[in-house]
């Protein structure tokens, strides 16, 4: 069992929303609807305000509480550490939507609760996610966090880094570079 | 100076979450009022009572199966995907609070049958006169009516709590994120039941009993929210932002008004002088608690969905 | 031959099943009868095809993939140059302008009054016949003078072949003197010869980088934001002049927050602390330059002190700034910018940006300028274009003594109001939101009243395309070959753009409106080939390439080619003195200012604040807003105003007002952003949004638009941009 991740490097990226874009037509996330988003937080009085943008999506948390949640077992961990939703098992009874505190999950059209599945079918293939293969300033980086020579886990012993909202305990596997 | 923006805008989601609407609420109250009806139910079967016909203990469950058979339909009105309904009943989910609310609320139902085979009304025998069988097996074995009690007492318990627990393992959700919710509900619930059997009750016994335990529920349930909104106070940032939300924010009217004032702190005396024979006993003081309890859950549920972590509404 | 009943009913039931779906797939409007077969095959499998992206005017290659015979997604292409195989967000999101339910479908005829967007659906035969005749009658009347051309964009090559063969030379292009006219001559006049674009700029190198109002990330040309995330990443010093704190600006080393109007202020500032503390190139400038001397008299008189009050920059943090500079030279950078019109003395701070850049010795040095080429494709071998008899109507007398190759689009609209130096009777509008990109509506409005026919060919029904008398729908880039890509780059390359899917509807592509059209003109001799293929096939085989290979390919690399002085670049400055003017005699000799001066620019009255406008990542002008891919993102803008100032007027983020300027136009409503990001004096929005076209459905006064409030324009008298940063507006918090 591995368990990817995501480092994003908040300070080369421009908040120019790729990620999401790229995301959309991977997945064909329906319109009016986002697996991905890109929340710009500032900070501070003009002219020396700090601005920091954080490209945002599900965070395949290790203890993910939208699978605790579920109550048909359609919200899974798979073998490679993603948080996944099996679209025939889900009610569509939004427990998971409510447990999530990233506001990650959202209920598709078709009824199911739908997020970011780190693009598992690409993954699969050896491929990164399409928001980290499409990211014009490469930020964003994706691997295994277990495996020490993986570039993930190389960024993430060198550089300063901070999760969304640790205190939850949610553990989350995206990481933002400071 | 704190700004956010975000290019994200989901349904149901932003820009605050609302995922769950009427429907879960009603539920809520309803479960709760037959955790409550099943209590009270189950205590008067255990002290013997049933054995008056007119004892609330022997028409209370087919309230009840009537009251959970439109709040499990109220649920399922908010499935997003009800053809997969079936999916709750082949698994267990050993961390799902729903799970265990699915299977509970199964098991309910055969707890509130057994409550009605201690004394079928004469209507149910004609049909069924195999009831008369059972019934009279059953007061053969006064052990195990009073077993049946114990039963109703039980499930009425866990239905009760679940209806809070449900929402307090959302630690994504600081309102709801307490220990105590659980205890609110069921207090709620009782109080509710109280209320509500206290208007239908025949025997003029269970009304005055009832009227009186009313009181005392509400006096807890006014110390249960207190308790509760003190420990959001004295928590994180996001549960004092939670707290307020209730006190000064966006649902403080509803919630003073209609939940603390008119659900709790007017029927208190109103019911007060009617057990004191100070004034007559009328329908309006419990209707007054039974709407509080009602609005509670809508006010719990949609302020503890707009409460959140990120300390943020846009 | 007898059926059995059985057999008979399943045929019939069969036939009638086929004949039910084929009604179903013919929609209500005219224009999607016909769909190109070629692609409506039943097709299953991903097939990927190269071409270049039209989302902006990077054109960067891509690779787009089509699923089951749906386009699917669109990635970049890795030989590419300019993409390094990683498209924008627009370029990603180009999906959803295939996809777009606010298209053009077919030719219309307007049907009223001008403007009123009420139209009739013809065919192409009568779309094209009714704008060849007219095209025919104003020839006779007036001359094939009187028909000008506004375009943008490498698809409007077809048409402005067409027009030019019909004998006219009134074509213009906003990217000049609405876009970046200004830097290309400033810095033409400085180093004799253009920035370019995609532009020559060595980003990813430069040690130090400064951008003047440039706000890389926000505004999306790929490369360049590409190559500035990695100087970030090389740890590069970034200085950010900008009143809007701006992406950039987040992630600058210093933040100068100036006041707007007073760049040149601090440009000659700056020019005199590099001078006067020896922080400038002297062996460069010795070996390369014209003009010192008179550039260090003039410029003493600068000093920090005397720019605070005038920018509100603190001195110290000017001296740090140019020592920064100075101490990374040669590897410094002044961003030339690209949107360059301002406030009307934009040549002259293109001419100090360029005098910086010669002091920091940055023209052909690593993390500077560098040198470009191109892959030259010969042109087809047309015959000769007919002489036009009379001189262009946009800039009569050279007014404007240092306009480039692109007509002015302002001068042809004020030739089409006054009629002087001869009336003009037809517009073609190609690719070009008229309303939206010139200044002042009102006058665009008025130049259209005077026309005897104004066509607009669009993929959207843009506000322009409301004032058509004919509008005629082009295919979308995913869906059509164009003209073939090979600009002066770094890298030296071609690329192709050819079709992926076909057009949804009855679109044609600008080529075939071309010829169809042209064939009607009786300029057959113009439009010899056979069809598009024939035509690329036949320039790209006198370059030694083919067709064949470029489908395959998509971009062909050309030879590499040394990039900076110390590789082996040479320099020629192609100036009348052969050397990088710092003193310019050609401004000399026409009595404007050799060296850049600061006039001071008029301050927005007590109440108003100056308008600001940029870009957003993931829109591409007025162009992209009905794209549901790139609305899903963003579908509305939001006006930019200080906190202090929102408090004031007691209005916080997510509230609605509307703007008003000086002459009295007011906006559509606009959500307010209140934030610590801008200065107390401006605000800012995104261009493009605020449309007021119904037809564009998701569009449709969603937010407010920058254009409409532009009313008030400067013009630069060396090169004629209009200056659009002049304009102020208050803030009217009822709606």
């Amino acid at each position: 069992m591995s368990r990817y991740g995501m480092v994003i490097d908040t300070k080369k990226c421009v908040g120019c929303t790729d990620c999401v874009i790229a995301c959309e037509t991977e997945n064909n996330v329906p319109y009016g609807f986002s697996r991905s988003w890109v929340n710009q937080i500032a900070i501070g009085k003009f002219p020396d305000t700090k601005v920091e943008i954080l490209s945002e999506r599900c965070n395949h948390c290790s203890n993910p509480p939208c699978v605790h949640v579920c109550p048909t077992g359609a919200s899974y961990v798979n073998e490679l550490g993603i948080v996944l939703v099996d679209h025939d098992k889900c009610i569509g009874c939004k427990a998971c939507v409510e447990a999530c505190p990233y506001g990650a999950r959202y209920i598709h059209p078709d009824g199911y609760a739908d997020k970011c599945t780190f693009c598992n079918h690409r993954v699969e293939k050896g491929e990164d996610p399409a928001c980290v293969a499409v990211c014009p300033t490469h930020s964003m980086y994706f691997g295994d966090l277990d495996d020490p020579n993986s570039e993930v886990s190389k960024l993430l012993n060198s550089r300063e880094h901070h999760t969304i909202l640790p205190e939850i305990g949610t553990e989350p596997k995206i990481f933002y570079l400071k | 100076m704190f700004e956010l923006s975000t290019t994200r805008n989901n349904p149901l989601i932003d820009p605050a979450l609302h995922a769950w609407g009427w429907e879960i609420p009603i539920y809520l109250f309803l479960g709760g009022l037959v955790a409550g009806m099943m209590i009270i139910s189950g205590y008067f079967i255990f002290s013997g009572r049933q054995k008056n016909p007119d004892c609330a203990c022997n028409f209370l469950p087919f309230f009840s199966i009537f009251f959970l058979t439109i709040g499990m339909l109220s649920l399922f009105f908010d499935l997003e995907n009800k053809i997969n309904v079936w999916r709750l009943y082949t698994t267990f989910q050993l961390t799902s609070p729903m799970s265990y609310g699915a299977w509970i609320l199964i098991l309910v139902y055969p707890a509130l049958v057994l409550n009605i085979f201690i004394r079928p009304p004469q209507l149910l025998i004609n049909k069924i006169p195999k009831l008369k069988i059972i019934s009279d097996k059953l007061y053969e074995r006064s052990y195990l009516i009073k077993w049946i009690g114990v039963l109703n007492m039980i499930w009425g318990f866990l239905l009760g709590a679940y209806t809070g627990v449900l929402l307090s393992t959302m630690s994504a959700r600081p309102l709801w994120n307490s220990s105590l919710l659980w205890m609110l509900f069921i207090v709620s619930g009782l109080s509710s039941a109280a209320a509500f059997v206290h208007m239908i009750a025949r025997d003029r016994y269970e009304r005055e009993l009832l009227a009186k335990a009313d009181n005392g529920f509400l006096t807890t349930e006014i110390f249960v929210i207190a308790l509760l909104l003190i420990g959001l106070l004295t928590s994180s940032q996001s549960g004092i932002n939670a707290a307020k939300l209730l006190l000064t924010g966006p649902f403080a009217s509803t919630f003073w008004v209609l939940v603390v004032g008119i659900g709790i702190l007017i029927p208190l005396p109103l019911q007060l002088l009617a057990v004191n024979h100070k004034v007559k006993h009328t329908p309006i003081p419990p209707l007054m608690v039974i709407m509080g309890g009602l609005i509670l859950r809508f006010v719990i549920v949609y302020a503890g969905q707009y409460s959140n972590w990120l300390n943020i509404h846009f | 031959m007898e059926l059995s009943r059985r057999k008979f009913l399943k045929l019939t039931g069969f036939t009638i099943g086929a004949a039910a779906a084929a009604g179903a797939m013919n929609p209500l409007v005219k224009g999607a009868k016909r769909i190109d077969t070629k692609f409506n095959k039943v097709e299953k499998g991903i097939r990927k095809v190269p071409t270049y992206c039209s989302m902006c005017f990077w054109k960067c290659s891509a690779i787009a993939y089509v699923r089951d015979g749906q386009l699917w997604k669109i990635e970049g292409n890795p030989e590419d140059p300019l993409s390094n195989g990683r498209l924008c967000p627009r370029g990603t999101g180009g999906v959803g302008a295939h996809y777009d339910p606010d298209r053009l479908r077919a030719p219309l005829i307007r049907k009223k009054q001008r403007g009123e967007e009420k139209w009739v659906e013809v065919t192409w035969e009568e779309a094209l016949s009714f704008v060849a005749d007219k095209m025919k009658k104003i020839k006779s009347d007036y001359g094939p003078e009187s028909i000008g051309l506004f375009s943008h964009g490498i698809g409007g090559g077809f048409i402005k072949h067409l027009l030019k063969a019909y004998g006219t030379n009134n074509i213009a292009a906003p990217s000049f003197d609405q876009c970046l006219g200004p830097r290309d001559v400033g810095f033409e006049l400085t180093f004799g010869d253009v920035v370019g674009g995609p532009e020559r700029t060595d980003i990813e190198n430069s040690r130090c980088l400064v951008l003047i109002g440039t706000h890389l990330g926000e505004n999306m040309h790929n490369t360049q934001v590409q190559e500035f995330a990695k100087a970030i990443e090389n740890g590069a010093t970034i200085i950010v002049v900008d009143p809007r704190l701006s992406t950039a600006a987040s992630k600058a080393k210093y933040y100068l927050p100036i006041k707007p109007g007073t760049d040149i202020a601090l440009l000659l500032t700056w020019i005199n602390i590099l001078i006067s503390e020896n922080l400038y190139d002297k062996e460069y400038i010795d070996r390369y330059a014209f003009g010192f001397e008179q550039l260090k008299a003039e410029v003493s008189q600068y000093t920090p002190e005397w720019a605070y009050p005038i920018t509100g920059i603190e001195p110290e943090l000017i001296k740090a700034t140019a020592r920064e500079m100075g101490k990374n030279k040669p590897n410094t950078l002044v961003h030339p910018g690209r949107h360059s019109v301002w406030y009307g003395d934009d040549t002259q701070r293109a001419r100090a940006l360029a005098i910086l850049n010669a002091l920091l010795g940055s023209w052909g040095r690593k993390g500077g300028l560098t040198n470009q080429d191109v892959f030259y494709i010969p042109p087809y071998p047309y015959p000769p274009y007919p002489k036009p008899q009379k001189e262009n109507a946009d800039n009569p007398n050279k007014k404007y003594p240092f306009g480039g190759e692109e007509g002015y689009t302002t001068g042809l609209r004020e030739a089409t109001i006054t009629g002087k130096p001869y009336p003009i009777k037809g517009w073609f509008v190609y690719g070009t939101n008229l309303i939206y990109s010139l200044p002042n509506t009102e006058e665009t409005v008025k130049a259209i009243q005077n026309l005897d026919l104004l066509v607009v060919i669009d993929v959207i029904p843009s506000e322009i395309a409301g004032w058509a008398d004919v509008v005629l729908p082009e295919a979308i880039y995913l869906e059509r070959y164009d003209e073939l890509f090979a600009p002066y780059y770094k890298q030296p390359f071609v690329s192709l753009r050819q079709p992926v899917v076909g057009p949804p509807a009855d679109q044609k592509p600008g080529w075939w409106i071309a010829k169809k059209l042209g064939e009607k003109l009786g300029l057959h001799e113009y439009f010899k080939w056979k069809d598009i293929e024939e035509y690329l096939d036949t320039r790209l085989k006198m370059a030694g390439l083919s067709l064949a290979e470029l489908k395959k390919k998509g971009v062909v690399k050309g030879q590499k080619i040394p990039l900076y002085i110390e590789e082996g670049f040479k320099p020629e400055f192609n100036t009348p003195t052969g050397k990088i003017e710092l003193y310019s005699t050609q401004l000399a000799k026409l009595g404007y200012d050799p060296i850049p001066k600061f006039t001071k620019h008029p301050e927005p009255p007590a109440g108003y604040f100056r308008l600001l406008f940029g870009r957003a990542p993931m829109h591409s002008f007025s162009r992209t807003q009905t794209n549901p891919t790139l609305n899903n993102v963003m579908s509305e803008n939001e006006v930019w105003i200080n906190s202090d100032i929102a408090k004031r007027l007691g209005i916080k983020s997510g509230d609605y007002v509307k703007l008003k300027n000086i002459d009295g136009v007011v906006s559509n409503k606009i959500k307010v952003k209140a934030t610590e990001r801008i200065r107390t004096d401006s605000i800012f929005l995104v261009h493009g949004f605020g449309h007021n076209s119904k037809m564009l459905k998701h569009a449709y006064l969603k937010g407010a638009s920058d254009s409409q409030l532009i009313t008030n324009y400067k013009i630069d008298p060396l090169m004629g941009g209009t200056a659009m940063n002049v304009n102020f507006v208050t803030i009217e918090t009822e709606v």
